[in-house]
């Protein structure tokens, strides 16, 4: 008797509870619909204007949402074979394999150092690299702008592999001391008395080991070098010397007329290695980012 | 050298509890201590160029070149420090940024937090393919997802206005009164940054035990009671590290008003940072660029203090 009566309760609680969770859920589609909208819209219309003929795109009339006189891949012609986009392609290209290279180089001796091998102000350091992430480019830009004059570097995409890494190797840094930190001490030990050096250590146990954070700091490199908005518009200025951000935005524009299809298709096959990359790896980019907040 | 030594007891482990590790070992280990931390400061050495040549340096150097001229020969201490408070376009730059910072880091917070919980109510098998497509905006190179943007604001053939019009409403001039452009540039800003809320949020959720919801909903709570005694406070310090860091990014922001408006109409989108490439680099004003982009200092140290307190624990577990 009072077996049961503590066991109906207990089972309305439950059926109540799952009608909650079933309305939840219905609620949490309904909404994340509306922010997918939100959230994709820009990339939706950006696809669907490449995809236009310039008539199309000008005339005012017809629903610009959609594609209404068929599927044209002129504007991408127009783009690769019309204007310089293929050079600064390749100058961005060149650009990000230099910086990503510098920053994984750099980052990974520096944070195996400060991760494991202590000297005097090890400890600073650490700390110090941190700060100088917070501080941003468009403090720099100026006065990096007189140095890199200075150095006779100015429009030259040279000057772009010098001081991207500004921006990367901080960050890449701090991620790479959280990897680097959750490495058991026992295992360079072991490593230490079967008499392997600094290097071997590092090279055989210490980016094998925390190779998912090596993903995710050549992610980050690559990601920010390729996106870089302001060193660029500084720095360079003339065609053959420009990147790929840049470059779209500003010289794909000529005279008066905006061909906002071909700027569009720019656009797109501009973000488009990005977007491969993080949709190929986008988890070890994410436990990456979020690793450096949420461990702290 | 000592403390290295000290740090690194022979006798730590048992493995090294070993006889042998008595007089003539130990001294050879302190040689080879001494020389660990030489090629420890080796390795940092290419960080610490970077580090102080590429950041230190031209910071200090910007504090310098502040006082300078335009033409850069003549000394003028203050000088462009006080010209700038005299105008009342470095006023609004200042109440601009700040109305641009705020407004955005309030919107992206809260919208991040709202699609993070949605996402995470969601079965697990859901949760990838959504937070993938929700953080798309993030992942488009922000200059090249801005095109879309002004291309979507253009004013004879925006595809809003499009909308709108269908509707029976009137167009928007979205970047061309000042109001509209400013609640344009911020639009976009949310739009952009409020994926890395999404994902901050969402990892941070997913630390909160499950058993704490499980308790709190039997004894009856409701979502917004569970939400505001159990997921905020225990994830009140990933709140404030994100708020902050996304305040410092935001308040430096460059790219979204450079290419929407360059700062336009009438001066009244301008942030710091458009005004400093104005001035700096379109004018060829280097000294006075530099002087408005230094007024972004002090807000900076200021978030960059208090993220420090949130992330100091790393720093001393190093040290």
């Amino acid at each position: 008797m009072t077996a049961a009566i503590a066991k109906h309760p207990r089972l309305a609680v439950r059926a109540s509870l799952k009608r909650n969770r079933r309305w939840a859920l219905v609620t949490s589609y309904v909404f994340l619909i509306l922010f997918a909208i939100f959230f994709l819209t820009p990339p939706y219309y950006m696809i669907v204007t490449s995809l236009k003929t310039d008539a199309e795109v000008a005339h005012l009339a017809t629903n610009p949402w959609i594609i209404a006189n068929g599927i044209t891949f002129e504007q991408y012609r127009l783009l690769f074979q019309g204007t310089d986009f293929l050079i600064y392609f390749k100058n961005t290209i060149i650009v990000t394999l230099c910086v990503v290279a510098i920053t994984m180089v750099v980052s990974v001796l520096a944070a195996f150092s400060l991760s494991r091998m202590r000297f005097w102000g090890s400890g600073v350091l650490a700390t110090g690299i941190f700060l100088t992430y917070l501080i941003p480019d468009t403090l720099l830009f100026i006065p990096l702008f007189q140095i890199v004059r200075g150095l006779g570097l100015l429009n030259s995409y040279w000057s772009m592999v010098l001081v991207y890494p500004t921006l990367t190797v901080p960050f890449c840094t701090w991620i790479m001391i959280g990897y680097f930190q959750s490495i058991p001490k026992e295992l360079d030990e072991a490593a230490l008395i079967d008499g392997a050096g600094h290097m071997q250590m590092l090279l055989k146990i210490f980016i094998p080991v925390a190779l998912p954070g090596i993903i995710a700091a050549t992610i980050f490199a690559f990601t920010v070098s390729w996106a870089a908005f302001v060193y660029p518009i500084a720095f360079l200025f003339s065609a053959d010397q420009q990147v790929l951000t840049v470059g779209t935005v500003t010289s794909l524009i000529k005279a008066d007329v905006y061909k906002w299809g071909m700027l569009m298709a720019g656009a797109l096959v501009a973000a488009a290695p990005p977007l491969i990359v993080y949709a190929f790896l986008m988890d070890y980019y994410i436990a990456g980012l979020t690793a450096g907040a949420t461990k702290g | 050298m000592v403390d290295v030594a000290r740090r690194y007891p022979l006798g730590g482990s048992d493995a090294f509890a070993a006889p042998a590790a008595a007089t003539r070992p130990r001294e050879s280990m302190r040689r080879f201590l001494r020389r660990r931390s030489t090629i420890a400061l080796l390795m940092c050495f290419p960080l610490i160029a970077i580090v102080v040549g590429l950041i230190i340096y031209p910071a200090f150097y910007s504090i310098y070149l502040s006082m300078l001229n335009k033409a850069q020969t003549r000394f003028i201490g203050l000088g462009n420090f006080e010209y700038l408070l005299r105008r009342d376009t470095f006023w609004m730059v200042v109440q601009q940024s700040a109305i641009f910072a705020l407004t955005a880091v309030f919107f992206k917070a809260l919208i991040g937090l709202v699609t993070a919980h949605l996402v995470n109510n969601l079965p697990s098998k859901g949760q990838r393919k959504w937070r993938g497509m929700l953080l798309v905006p993030w992942v488009i190179p922000l200059a090249l997802s801005t095109l879309g943007w002004w291309w979507l604001f253009d004013p004879t053939h925006s595809a809003f206005n499009w909308l709108i019009k269908g509707f029976g409403g009137n167009d928007i001039p979205w970047l061309s009164n000042p109001y509209w452009a400013r609640f344009s540039v911020i639009l976009v800003n949310v739009w952009y940054g409020a994926p890395f809320f999404l994902i901050m949020y969402l990892a941070a959720l997913k630390s909160v035990p499950e058993q704490l919801y499980e308790a709190a909903e039997i004894d009856g709570a409701n979502a917004w009671q569970r939400f505001v005694h159990i997921t905020l406070p225990m994830m009140l310090n990933i709140i404030a590290i994100t708020v902050l860091f996304s305040l410092i990014v935001t308040f430096a922001n460059f790219d979204i008003v450079q290419i929407m408006t360059a700062g336009g109409p009438r001066n009244m989108t301008h942030v710091f940072a458009t005004y400093a490439f104005l001035l700096g680099i379109r004018s060829g004003d280097l000294p006075l660029g530099a002087a408005v982009s230094l007024f972004m200092f002090p807000i900076l140290a200021i978030s960059a203090l208090f993220i420090l307190r949130g992330v100091r624990k790393r720093g001393r577990e190093i040290g």
